[in-house]
């Protein structure tokens, strides 16, 4: 390698090393911009922690409770398969008591960001449950 | 399922839509089936009919300039608006419109908290702001002050206070308009105009006085649909150093009369917050020997069966804010008072909690009786907890309540008030054939509103979910309406498929109000572009549509 090429394939590693950061700060944002979102917007429903009048739970982590009875965990931010695409759905269009958010409650973009923070949160639920 | 507003063509819609567009970006037009569901009211009684309350398009301003801009567009093209802040009035129509094919101005965007003064005890914001948004702006800055929060509480102070909202902590803030102070509104032909002393260019005290100077025209946005508003002044409540609270039971049926008696005298001395009302007899409703002498209202065998069951006729829950001296003060001399007045009465003291309190107090009661009491909201803590009640539960776990809606009548705020009432919706249950689970002896009133009392007559309709079964439900609560009316009952709240129904029951002197009402609506608004239809006032442009819902 002459050092001419040596210098072009330095700078393509740094390149892509710059880029691969990139992509890492813009997915530590989205989680970030997500956790956030899912605090303020979800998380009074759909939270860990009891509920109104002695409940166990919160009313939408009640809800899934029941529904799943076991078979999914009740707490969105441990469950491993809500994308972006699935939870558009039910947040458009609602479900059972829940209802509908509108596009300036909750954009696209913000939905994308809650997935990406659930897709990490429930990572980090999963390494806590096995070192239990 | 593309919709139009009404009277207006395609080509004129499609012309209004690029000025929104021009005017808020054209990112927050929505106009797909997709994007406009959500503007639906979840738990609509007519939801998938042909007059099903929904928007042909919403806008989203994030400007008060931007809806200046919306409202001379819709002058323009004569397209009915309706404004929503969260949107979350649920079992008041939610966002739906009170006309099929209004444009949404959805204000959610601005959701800004201006100021929040805790020396002067105030706070100014946005339409968009939630109440949980406000408490959390609270809390990150350690201001020294509590809001007054419905429940749930995600709705807005300024939509909540519109709809004449009711809280649970001290009177003067349960009542949201009662307690707001100064706002500042779009009127229907693009201006903008500022109540109260924020008329004055120059005023450095616009949320300190909300009289101004002259007629204050403050009331006809409550409920109403002669501007839309952007900033609203609320006055908050000083962060008290302790929360206390005790129970009150009392043994006989018309014991209740001095009971409420006295909780009046200190509640409207401001020595209480909201008291909550309740009977230990509920327990035996199912008890058939019971229900007969609660049916035929005999006090006497009634009295006699609680004595042998060993409980109390009626209880009443206090709540006492200030310091932990002068709350201990106030729980004694309510003690004392009652004492007086009613042989018999007993007490038991609650909880007294030092101010601020922790997560885990707020969430966990350790009152040492069954409280009723929704102890988040009594602290100012607003939440969505109370939701349980609507979705699926252990006890309901394949279905859920659409017919959420909410209707409740003004009462007199006296024991023999609610003894009248208790008879009379009986009554109108038995002759509708509903469910007398709510109107029956033992029927307890709810004090959100500090000056009267108010009961729910009606609510043994809801559960049938077909859409049969719903528009069997509307046309039954439309009798109760009308009978509720008859005996002197109104309505204070209502969703808009009901709106006209209540607005109904306001009859004196040949509708005199109502005409008043849209005498002014027709001179404010002449195109009739404003929530065309809120609460029964209806512009001339759209009168015809009145009572169109019924069917």
């Amino acid at each position: 390698m002459t050092a001419r090429q040596f210098a072009r394939a330095a700078g393509l590693a740094g390149l892509v090393f710059v880029a691969g950061t990139a992509a890492v700060t813009a997915q530590e944002s989205a989680v970030q911009r997500g956790n956030a979102k899912f605090q303020h917007t979800c998380a009074p429903c759909h939270g860990p922690g009891p509920g109104d009048d002695g409940r166990a739970m919160l009313p939408g982590t009640a809800a899934l409770q029941i529904k799943y009875q076991g078979s999914l965990p009740p707490l969105l931010e441990q469950r491993t398969d809500l994308t972006a695409a699935v939870l558009k759905t039910f947040l458009r269009l609602g479900s059972w008591s829940m209802p509908p958010f509108r596009p300036t409650e909750l954009t696209d973009a913000e939905i994308e960001a809650i997935a990406a923070y659930l897709a990490e949160s429930s990572k980090s639920a999963a390494s806590t449950s096995q070192r239990r | 399922m593309a919709i139009l507003p009404p009277g207006v063509n395609a080509e004129q819609f499609a012309s209004a839509i690029n000025q929104f567009r021009e005017a808020v970006g054209r990112e927050w037009v929505f106009t797909s089936d997709e994007d406009l569901h959500p503007y639906r009211d979840h738990f609509s009684y007519i939801k998938d009919q042909p007059n099903e309350l929904i928007p042909s398009a919403a806008v989203g301003p994030d400007t008060v300039e931007q809806v200046q801009a919306i409202v001379r567009t819709a002058n323009q093209y004569k397209i009915p608006l309706y404004a929503i802040s969260t949107g979350k009035n649920f079992a008041y129509g939610g966002p739906s419109p009170n006309v099929r094919g209004s444009v949404t101005v959805d204000l959610k965007r601005m959701n800004r908290v201006l100021e929040v003064d805790d020396k002067r005890y105030f706070a100014v914001v946005e339409p968009g702001v939630s109440y949980i948004d406000l408490y959390r702006h609270i809390q990150d800055r350690g201001l020294k002050v509590w809001i007054d929060t419905p429940d749930p509480g995600w709705g807005s102070p300024i939509g909540n206070a519109l709809d004449h909202g009711i809280g649970y902590t001290l009177g003067f803030y349960r009542d949201h308009f009662g307690a707001h102070c100064g706002m500042e509104v779009v009127l229907p032909n693009g201006e903008v105009m500022r109540t109260g002393m924020g008329a004055l260019p120059t005023s450095k005290s616009w949320h300190e006085y909300k009289h101004g100077f002259g007629p204050d025209p403050s009331g006809l946005f409550g409920q109403g649909n002669f501007g839309i508003v952007t900033k609203m002044g609320f006055r908050l409540m000083p962060q008290p150093e302790h929360w206390r609270t005790g129970l009150v039971t009392v043994p006989k049926r018309q014991d209740f009369i001095p009971l409420v008696d006295t909780v009046n005298y200190l509640t409207d001395l401001s020595i209480i917050g909201e008291p909550w009302y309740g009977s230990g007899l509920f327990a035996l409703l199912g008890n058939t020997e019971f229900r007969e002498a609660a049916d035929a209202f005999n006090a006497e065998e009634m009295d006699r069966q609680a004595a042998a069951a060993d409980l109390h006729s009626w209880q009443v829950e206090l709540q006492f804010y200030g310091s932990e001296r002068t709350t201990l003060g106030n729980w004694e001399y309510a003690k004392e008072l009652m004492a007086r007045n009613i042989p018999g009465a007993r007490f038991i003291d609650g909880e007294s909690l030092k101010v601020p309190l922790t997560k885990e107090q707020i969430q966990k009661s350790t009152t040492p009786y069954r409280s009723s009491m929704r102890r988040n909201v009594t602290q100012g803590v607003p939440g969505l907890g109370v939701w349980y009640m609507t979705g699926r539960s252990e006890q309901n776990p394949n279905a859920w309540d659409e017919t959420h809606i909410g209707l409740f009548s003004l009462i007199g705020r006296s024991g023999e008030a609610v003894f009248q009432a208790q008879r009379d919706f009986a009554d109108i249950s038995k002759r509708l054939e509903m469910p007398s689970f709510f109107s029956n002896a033992v029927g307890t009133p709810v004090n959100w509103y500090q000056f009267g009392f108010l009961m729910g007559n009606g609510f043994g309709v809801r559960g049938d979910n077909s859409p049969e079964g719903k528009k069997k439900a509307a046309q039954l609560l439309r009798r109760v309406l009308q009978e509720n009316a008859k005996l002197g009952y109104g309505d204070y709240r209502a969703p808009p498929m009901l709106q006209d129904d209540v607005a109904d029951q306001y009859s004196f002197n040949n509708y005199v109000l109502r005409r008043f009402n849209e005498t002014l609506k027709d001179s404010i608004d002449p195109n009739g572009i404003l929530s065309p239809g809120r609460a029964g006032v209806w512009p001339a442009a759209h009168r015809s549509l009145r009572g169109a819902l019924r069917g």
